[in-house]
């Protein structure tokens, strides 16, 4: 059906509010009781996980025996089953979540499924045994809303992950979707919607944090027959998803604020540049575009006014300077994904030369809630200079995995300790790296650090796209450095010199520093081409990629010290500087070690202590982790 | 409206006053301060650009930006502070330079651009004694040595601009950039072969390449051999542009004729004969002119099917370029050879024939400003049994390298007049040298012959000049002629695209690969970027033409000779089977 006027949307609005209400009213309230057919209740609803994380754990298995098993004892008319975007807890995953008792089951195998349903749904009994242990108290705890991965969140981006099913939207359209869009079109100049999204201090969640509101002015100020409005979605820092995630759980949200840019800078044309290996949120943001045609929120007289705007989805390789927005135009156009030096900026010339402007996935999903809430209660949230929320993807060496989103100024400790559970097997924490490959790590001198776009660059790191990465002790600093600067190596465009030749220099002498082989003078050096690589690069890529390199320097100098003087890494991960020896007096000669030596490198009679060629040893740890007596000691 | 303003700024202390749109370098250069380049060339008046601003050899500090900015292609806002010799600056440029060098092979002494090196001269210039990270790997990059050109792409700095020529100015597309990050490499797509390409050998990325990563094919020590090989006559033949460009080999300034002192040389070196290709481009004039005329007579008489414009076909990149990539127009240029290969089959006949030496104990050489000659020299259809009629070719350069290690005092050196017969010429052939040039030549003996009156003047201004495109009408006998002269390869094919679309309205369309015609060929002393050496040897092409004698070449005496004792005709029986050529299809896609 086509929706031709405000009239026609809000009566749809209304009618899909009524389909959702359940979720929304649970969403309010916390049960601590089980609801079951067999305790009263008439309507429920399972929500399933469908993000890409979970659905790698068959979480669509899960999808079709939940419905077999409905189906199978005749309750289809009273349950449903709905396939939702991501939850953030992906390390819990996968996901289902019972409506309204919002009973929270994790990792669910599609085994599970009947259990769930004979036992919960039917029977109203919670499965006790797939709820969330807290480590803390070691008690299980059914609500999310008791979680501490939950509790310190405020999800505006993330909004609707998790919640609604991002292939049907309807679901989108009563969470006040498309109100923004049709209230711009119907009652605001493009100027006054322009001076919205600058009074929300909303800035650019791609990394850089250019204020959108700005971007979109200048966009609008360049006058041509043809205009574009880019979605940025190819996400590329290592362990960041939270675009995919917004684009497989919210897709119509990207879509509505494009149509809003559109409209604000003059533009019909939408472009959404999306990595080739999203195949799922491909497949939504087509499903997505394709719906808000078929409702007149897309294409031509939308919402029967006069303005048309459409949208197309162009595919990217994953490469990682494709995000740097220049290159990104130059991908579109079917050159080589290479930046080039601005100014001038897109904003005048951008794709085929064309005034252009680029926004990054979580930044545009920001974009409806802003003009639905307003933009004072957006620039409530967050600290002076960076408002609203944050979207980082928790990974590493911690209890938590997974995305979340704090409001701007949360400290890391906030999110380390209580979001993330804290270190992995209670290991010391060592350090958490901000800002993917163009970031920096940080310490436990950082941890009360609010975070902001201003306070992680004071502290020698940057928001970047929001990747975060948490290391402990066994984490060797001068390794971590060394893998970020493989990866920009690796994805540098060859371009400039500084990048392409000095980010190799720098590479080698890293891998000799890790090998033993380095000396002062080449840390002095590092430090050098670092700065003058900051200083010189072409393009954003290049001018941080230095910067794991010298923030490790800066706050783990004594760690490079060691490798370079005392030839050892403390957290024994650089191969080339441990040793691995049996100790004679715990080795019972089992054989177990040797049997898994992939180098034979281990000799011993049976019953008789063990012993390690260390010519032959390459430092694999097979044997110590096989090892059922402790004997193998590394040093 | 904007571009007229005027800003207002300072670089080093230097109050600056540019109009809006100036890059720094530019606005540096109008108060004496010249910051190094390397990536930067810009060859102003002709589609010659290229500014990544990649290298960041450039870079300088501007007041209140946090990184360093290329001078290159940062444009000036008004009160910009600019500092381009600060502390910061010389040793980001340094150790950016020294980056390259550590990509880069140390064997600057038997590098053929050795001392005409631009990275080499930034390192003197910045004062590098010592290689800090030097010990590194080296990217892999291909080595090839074409009939034409040297690739040897270890010695590629990724300045790109033989990309941008090779796209932007020439529109053949054979270099881009494949790989990425410290593999990134300059090549053929799929890192192809330039032989499996579509390269026409114009030789244009050797023009602009700052290091030796592309050269011409060296054939000099083949020469040497035959000059002092005493069972080979030894013949050379220098092209019309080599004589105004040979001087600024030994530090002349651009611009110096110095003919008579080349022939003097040829002499010096061993060659047994120093002919001109002049005479043989008069030749051309001959029948290229009467070809025009039989095509044109056709025309007015009403025949629908002639095959007009008719194009000329002396530049051997643009036949190339036409038989790659216009093999279903093959009938509009002309079938004469090029002068050089003219000369060849006239030298290997009525000469040799005139003079009792066997073909194959004669070696003709020709000295040309170009590196697609040495392609055309070795094309199958200019031999005679296998042996060729022009034997190779080398460049401008080639020559200025074999008179230096001839130990030659070029500068100081008697002038002399080429041999008799095939060196004689008029001021039509000197002028074939530069775009428009075989244009007007054309028309001094097309107008002539077809009216049968004497032109009131000889220049036509309207297709001389840098004009990637010039047009011109000439009234002949109240038929209007009309004539295009197209200069690089990327203006040629706008006017095929044309021609293809049946859109084109021209009689004669003149083309030359290279920007500004021969005097801009690739194997010309390097320019370096500076327009200004391609406007002085323009200027002495037409020096050198007001000072002949004879304009005209059906004035030139030993060619009216060559029709009376040997050729017959213009167009005639033994005119066609030595001067004249057909085309192939080479289409590779």
């Amino acid at each position: 059906m086509k929706i031709l006027s405000i009239n026609d949307l809000n009566n749809l609005r209304k009618r899909a509010q009524q389909a959702l209400a359940l979720r929304e009213e649970s969403s309010d309230t916390t049960s601590e009781q089980c609801c079951g057919l067999a305790s009263g209740a008439d309507h429920l609803q399972l929500l399933c996980c469908g993000g890409t994380g979970c659905k790698a754990s068959n979480s669509h298995k899960i999808v079709d025996n939940l419905k077999a098993a409905i189906e199978e004892n005749g309750i289809a008319d009273k349950v449903e089953v709905i396939t939702t975007g991501c939850f953030g807890f992906c390390e819990k995953g996968p996901i289902v979540k019972v409506i309204p008792d919002n009973t929270f089951y994790t990792q669910v195998k599609p085994e599970d499924a009947a259990e769930i349903v004979k036992e919960h749904i039917i029977g109203g009994r919670r499965v006790e045994r797939l709820l969330y242990v807290d480590p803390k108290t070691n008690k299980t705890v059914s609500d999310s809303k008791h979680m501490d991965f939950y509790r310190k969140q405020m999800r505006i981006a993330l909004r609707n992950c998790g919640l609604i099913d991002p292939e049907n939207i309807e679901e989108y359209i009563a969470r006040d979707g498309y109100q923004g869009i049709a209230n711009a079109l119907l009652n605001q100049t493009p100027e006054e919607v322009i001076e919205i999204i600058k009074a929300s201090g909303l800035r650019g969640r791609g990394g850089a944090g250019f204020p959108t509101g700005m971007k979109w002015g200048f966009a609008r100020g360049y006058e041509a027959d043809e205009k574009y409005v880019v979605c940025n979605a190819d996400e590329g820092d290592p362990g960041a998803f939270m675009d995919r995630s917004i684009m497989e759980g919210d897709p119509n949200s990207v879509i509505e604020a494009m149509t809003v840019c559109g409209y604000c800078i003059n533009s019909h044309k939408g472009l959404i540049y999306i990595r080739a290996e999203y195949p799922l949120a491909v497949n939504r943001l087509k499903i997505a575009i394709q719906q808000a045609r078929e409702y007149g929120l897309l294409g031509k007289k939308i919402l029967g006014t006069d303005f048309d705007f459409d949208i197309e989805i162009r595919y990217g390789a994953g490469a990682f300077v494709c995000g740097e927005e220049t290159a990104l135009i130059h991908s579109m156009e079917g050159k080589r994904g290479e930046p080039t030096l601005k100014p001038p900026f897109p904003a005048e010339a951008g794709y085929n030369m064309k005034p252009t402007n680029v926004n990054n996935v979580e930044t545009l999903a920001n974009v409806p809630i802003i003009l639905t809430k307003g933009a004072d209660w957006f620039a409530s949230i967050g600290t002076e200079k960076s408002k609203g929320t944050k979207v980082f993807a928790l990974a590493g060496k911690i209890n938590n995995v997974g995305l979340i989103e704090v409001p701007m100024g949360t400290t890391l400790r906030e999110i380390i300790y209580d979001i993330g559970g804290g270190v992995k097997n209670g290991k010391e924490f060592k350090a958490v790296q901000t800002g993917g490959p163009s970031g920096g790590c940080l310490t436990q001198k950082h941890l009360d650090t609010p975070i902001d776009y201003e306070h992680l660059a004071a502290s020698g790191s940057m928001m970047g796209s929001g990747g975060m990465i948490v290391m402990d002790e066994d984490d060797c600093m001068v390794s971590v450095a060394k893998f970020y600067l493989e990866f920009t190596c690796d994805e540098s465009c060859g371009k400039c010199t500084p990048c392409r030749i000095g980010n190799k220099r720098m590479l080698e002498i890293l891998t000799r520093i890790t090998e033993g082989k380095g000396t002062m003078e080449d840390l002095d050096r590092l430090k050098e081409l670092g700065e003058i690589i900051k200083d010189t690069a072409l393009c954003g890529l290049g001018q941080t990629s230095p910067n794991p390199v010298l923030s490790t320097i800066n706050n783990f100098w004594d760690e490079y010290v060691e490798h370079v003087k005392q030839h050892t890494c403390r957290a024994k991960q650089c191969k080339a500087l441990v040793t691995y020896s049996i100790e004679a007096s715990k080795c019972k000669g089992c054989g177990a070690c040797a049997r898994k030596c992939p180098a034979n490198a281990i000799m011993g009679d049976i019953r008789k202590p063990h012993i390690i060629n260390p010519f032959e040893c390459i430092r694999c740890g097979m044997c110590k982790s096989n090892c059922r007596f402790d004997a193998i000691s590394v040093y | 409206m904007e571009e007229k303003n005027m800003i207002t700024l300072t670089i080093d202390k230097h109050e600056v006053t540019v109009p809006a749109g100036t890059m720094l370098l530019d606005a540096a250069k109008t108060v004496g301060i010249s910051i190094p380049t390397l990536c930067h060339i810009d060859l102003e008046g002709t589609c010659v650009q290229n500014m990544p601003a990649s290298c960041r050899i450039c870079v300088v500090e501007i007041e209140g930006r946090r990184n360093l900015a290329p001078a290159c292609a940062t444009r000036v806002t008004p009160g910009m502070v600019v500092h381009t010799n600060s502390a910061r600056v010389i040793r980001a440029r340094k150790t950016v330079a020294e980056l390259m060098l550590s990509d880069h092979p140390n064997d600057c002494l038997t590098c053929p651009k050795c001392s005409d090196c631009e990275l080499q001269r930034l390192v003197m210039r910045f004062n590098i004694r010592q290689m800090p990270y030097n010990g590194g790997e080296q990217s892999e990059r291909k080595q090839e040595l074409t009939p034409a050109i040297s690739r040897n792409m270890e010695k590629c700095v990724y300045c790109r601009r033989c990309e941008s020529v090779c796209n932007n100015v020439q529109s053949v597309g054979v270099l881009s950039a494949i790989r990425r990050g410290f593999n990134t490499t300059i090549a053929p797509t799929f890192d192809k072969m330039f032989t499996d390409t579509n390269c026409t050998y114009c030789g244009q990325c050797v023009a602009v390449c700052p290091t030796g990563a592309l050269t011409e094919h060296d054939y000099t020590n083949q020469l040497m051999d035959d000059l002092t090989n005493p069972d080979k006559v030894v013949i050379a033949q220098p092209a019309p542009a080599v004589r105004f460009a040979l001087g600024e080999e030994f530090g002349m300034p651009a611009g110096t004729i110095v003919t008579g002192k080349m022939a003097t040389a040829l002499r010096d070196l061993g060659f047994d004969y120093a002919f001109d290709t002049d005479f043989a481009a008069d030749l051309t004039i001959m029948e290229e002119g009467t070809e025009i005329l039989q095509r044109l007579n056709k025309f007015l008489a009403g025949d629908k099917d002639v095959k007009l414009p008719i194009m000329t076909s002396c530049c051997p990149a643009w036949v190339n370029f036409y038989e790659h990539e216009f093999p279903d127009l093959l009938d509009y240029p002309s079938t004469a050879k090029s002068p050089a290969q003219m000369f060849g089959a006239v030298a290997k006949t009525y000469w040799a024939e005139k003079m009792g030496i066997p073909r194959e104990k004669l070696v003709v050489v020709s000295i040309m400003p170009c590196l697609a000659k040495k392609y055309e020299a070795g094309r199958d259809e200019f031999k005679v049994n296998g042996n060729p009629d022009v034997d190779y070719s080398i460049s401008t350069r080639e020559l200025g390298r074999l008179i230096k290690r001839a130990n030659i005092d070029f500068a100081n050196l008697p002038e002399s007049d080429f041999d008799s017969p095939l060196g004689e010429s008029t001021g039509a052939g000197a002028i074939f040298g530069i775009t428009g040039g075989v244009m007007e030549a054309a028309l001094r003996t097309v107008y002539e012959v077809h009216t049968g009156k004497t032109l009131p003047h000889l220049e036509f201004n309207d297709v001389r000049g840098f004009e990637g495109i010039k047009e011109a009408t000439i009234d002949l006998n109240g038929f209007e002629l009309k004539v295009c002269v197209a200069h690089t390869l990327s203006n040629a094919r706008k006017v095929m695209n044309a021609l293809r679309a049946g859109k084109l309205n021209y009689h004669v369309v003149e083309v030359m690969a290279c920007p500004g015609g021969c005097i801009g060929g690739a194997g010309q002393p390097y320019h370096h970027g500076n327009i200004e050496i391609l406007k002085a040897r323009a200027a002495a092409v037409y020096r050198e033409d007001e000072g002949k004698a004879l304009r005209k070449s059906h004035q030139n005496p030993d060619i009216q000779k060559l029709y009376k004792e040997f050729l017959g005709e213009p167009c005639g029986e033994k005119s066609h089977h030595l001067l004249h050529t057909h085309y192939f299809d080479k289409s590779i896609h």
